[in-house]
């Protein structure tokens, strides 16, 4: 059991790692296409739907081999300079997490848009506020507020996702889970532990958005 | 595109065998997790302290380790796990392993602890009055459940139920590792033996596409069917 | 709502019913994991049949055990768990005897020598690489270890790819070769791809999992360095087979002797890897 924690521990930073890359990014590409989902524009708003469509219609793990070997099988691209990121595992882990959390984030903020009442934007229209403000001082930062317990479920997902960076070479908690299991035989000691570390982190990942909602919670 | 043709030199109808096998397995999936939630969803409203904690461990643990990591610590648990989890169900005698139970089995335990969420909330929003009214008319605890309760937990979960749906069949993708040939599997295959990964993982994401935007249509259907009347 | 719990009825005992189905049928006959993602050892046609060294030498050897055989599909991860599961009752998937292995399960005689080799794409400046042009692990001596120094050297830094839980790895883990950036893959199919589209440096596998993939994809895959046999490496490929099963040990065992005798195991080794592999 000793034996094994060191390797699984520098996996959990490598996990620790990718989730907070993506959900960063996730959170950029999920604020701009909720904004382009509420656009008025059909093809803007077809285009957003299209993209937050397909990346919650299809497994991840497609979308993670589409990245990574798909991509890599265009020669076009292996020639040009996007080729120095596609070449690392670890980008395309992150472009392929960032997008599929991109999605998800998307909808929750065109939800909790959508849900805000007519009356504040109203009241702030009346008052000579203009559209601009109105959106980065009212309607925003209620979305955010409002998407709080959706996100929080989403981080914890995303965490999951993260395991199957594993099967493009990345060495994260579960990949270094599945090399002890493929070098020692012994399955349940390292996929228990493993277990054990993500319980772990998905009880702090709650606990913080608990903590959060508690801080910035907004009634309705 | 010749190579999707049917037959002898094209992958079009094991694509398309495999299509059904994740059809199949989903649909296996969820209806072993429905059993999980019926047994489960009672436990966690149980007012007894120590059944509770049984039902609240089995989602908190389920719902938070990755969907792989339990059908691993399943898969190579091998026959020890299925055995066990028969015995649960009253059956003693010797399980055979296959793919198709193994990879069921997992994606079922998974779709379970959803569906028991999904299933809680819908008890949780029927009106308390009704177990009065129920009590007060003198009907039967079990009955209260067969005929008043049960019927319309169903009904309050069917827009809940889909999300759960969707998330087991995208689930189905990540049991190759028990060796059944559905969807992911054999586009796998296909991409390392016609070395076109690019090609193969779009068919897999299309034919994913369909079998989530058809399901939709089937479920919503199924929804305007059963709120009629209320 | 009677009408969703019928339908909701239906689906549990259909479900359960095909459960049992499944469980039980095919009962009697020998059932052989294999990976079908390893050519030409054992691999799968557009027709979605097994096909593979393995695969006609499985058939042959039933049918001089005479039983009656399945072969079954098992990613390579899972290979040993599933036979002690009983998923299966025999591995035959390119699997090299290791003492490693040997602790889990055992192993029939070998019936085939598995030659291991590094590769890369031509115009790497590995290619010139001096070493001789086979390395015995067991023999060790001077000439072994000059060649491993040079590996160690050429190696250094370099990005070296191979199939998960293989020998290929166990030996690129064991240091013999010093530090070098080692990524592991699902499938041989998938090292590759990656070989070709330049994210490995270096690749280690079966030597003829690389000519056959040179040959098919027409890619210019080469060989370099030594071919490696012994110590990490193993001793030949043989049948997995759990510790209890004696019996279908003992059946194996009698049948490769017979094969061997008659010339089958040759046959089809060239068949499928154009020269005599057999052992």
């Amino acid at each position: 059991m000793i034996s094994i924690f060191p390797s699984l521990l520098s996996g959990t930073v490598i996990t620790l790692q990718l989730l907070v890359s993506s959900m960063f990014f996730g959170i950029i590409i999920g604020l701009i296409f909720a904004i382009l989902r509420i656009n008025k524009n059909p093809i803007i708003n077809k285009f957003a739907y299209g993209y937050s469509y397909f990346f919650r219609g299809t497994p991840l793990l497609v979308q993670l081999y589409l990245i990574y070997y798909g991509l890599a099988n265009i020669e076009l691209l292996r020639n040009s300079f996007f080729w120095a990121i596609i070449k690392e595992p670890y980008w395309c882990a992150i472009i392929a997490f960032s997008l599929n959390t991109g999605a998800y984030t998307s909808e929750i903020l065109r939800s909790a848009f959508q849900t805000i009442k007519k009356g504040y934007i109203e009241a702030a229209q009346s008052l000579g506020v203009t559209k601009k403000i109105t959106f980065y001082r009212i309607q925003l930062p209620i979305a955010i507020k409002q998407s709080l317990p959706a996100y929080g479920n989403e981080v914890i997902l995303m965490l999951k996702g993260t395991s199957l960076a594993s099967v493009i070479t990345i060495m994260d908690l579960m990949g270094e889970a599945r090399k002890v299991n493929v070098l020692t035989f012994k399955p349940f000691e390292a996929f228990i532990t493993a277990g054990i570390i993500y319980l772990f982190i998905t009880f702090i990942i709650h606990n913080i958005i608990k903590f959060l909602e508690k801080k910035y919670g907004f009634q309705s | 595109m010749e190579l999707l043709l049917f037959g002898d030199t094209g992958w079009g109808d094991e694509l398309f065998l495999a299509t059904l096998m994740t059809i199949a397995v989903s649909i296996a999936a969820m209806a072993i997790g429905f059993l999980f939630a019926l047994i489960f969803t009672p436990l966690k409203l149980s007012k007894n302290k120590s059944l509770n904690i049984i039902g609240n461990c089995y989602t908190t643990f389920i719902r938070g380790v990755p969907e792989l990591l339990v059908i691993y610590l399943l898969f190579f648990g091998g026959t020890g796990a299925a055995m066990y989890v028969a015995s649960i169900f009253g059956y003693d005698g010797y399980i055979e392993i296959n793919a198709f139970i193994t990879g069921a089995l997992a994606i079922g335990i998974i779709s379970g602890a959803y569906s028991t969420e999904v299933f809680r909330g819908a008890i949780l929003s029927i009106d308390k009055g009704q177990f009065e009214a129920s009590k007060v008319l003198g009907i039967k605890k079990n009955i209260q459940f067969y005929k008043i309760i049960l019927p319309q937990m169903l009904r309050l979960s069917i827009p809940n139920l889909s999300n759960v749906w969707q998330i087991t069949l995208k689930d189905t993708s990540l049991i190759s590792v028990t060796g059944l040939v559905e969807i992911m599997r054999q586009s796998y295959i296909a991409a390392g033996s016609t070395r076109d990964p690019l090609f193969f993982y779009s068919v897999a994401a299309i034919l994913y596409l369909m079998l989530t935007f058809l399901s939709m249509k089937l479920i919503n259907k199924l929804e305007i069917k059963y709120s009629k009347g209320y | 709502m009677e009408e969703i719990m019928n339908v909701i009825k239906n689906i549990f005992l259909t479900v359960l019913l095909s459960l049992f189905l499944i469980s039980n049928s095919n009962a009697d006959k020998i059932k052989i994991g294999t990976e079908g993602a390893y050519p030409p050892w054992n691999s799968k046609d557009a027709s979605g049949k097994l096909i593979g060294f393995e695969v006609e030498l499985a058939w042959t050897l039933c049918r001089y055990i005479g039983q009656q055989c399945e072969i079954v599909e098992q990613d390579w991860d899972g290979m040993i768990p599933a036979l002690t599961s009983k998923k299966f009752d025999a591995i035959m998937a390119g699997m090299s005897i290791t003492d490693e292995r040997m602790k889990t399960i055992n192993f029939s005689q070998g019936y085939a020598d598995e030659v291991a080799s590094l590769a890369v794409m031509k115009g790497s400046d590995l290619e010139g690489i001096d070493t001789p042009e086979a390395v015995n692990l067991n023999l060790g001596g001077s000439s072994v270890n000059k060649a491993m120094k040079t590996l160690t050297s050429a190696l250094s830094g370099k990005t070296v790819c191979t199939q998960i839980g293989t020998i290929h790895q166990n030996f690129l883990e064991s240091g013999d070769v010093g530090k070098i950036n080692l990524k592991t893959y699902k499938t041989q199919d998938e090292v590759n791809l990656d070989l070709t589209n330049g994210r490995c440096d270096v690749a280690l596998a079966a030597a003829v999992a690389f000519t056959d993939y040179a040959e098919k994809s027409g890619k210019e895959v080469v060989l370099v360095g030594p071919t490696f046999s012994g110590g990490a490496f193993g001793n030949g490929v043989g049948v997995g087979i759990r510790k209890d099963d004696t019996k279908l040990l003992k059946a194996f065992n009698k049948a490769i002797d017979k094969a061997r005798k008659d010339g089958h195991i040759s046959r089809i080794a060239i068949k499928w890897f154009g020269f005599d592999a057999s052992m």
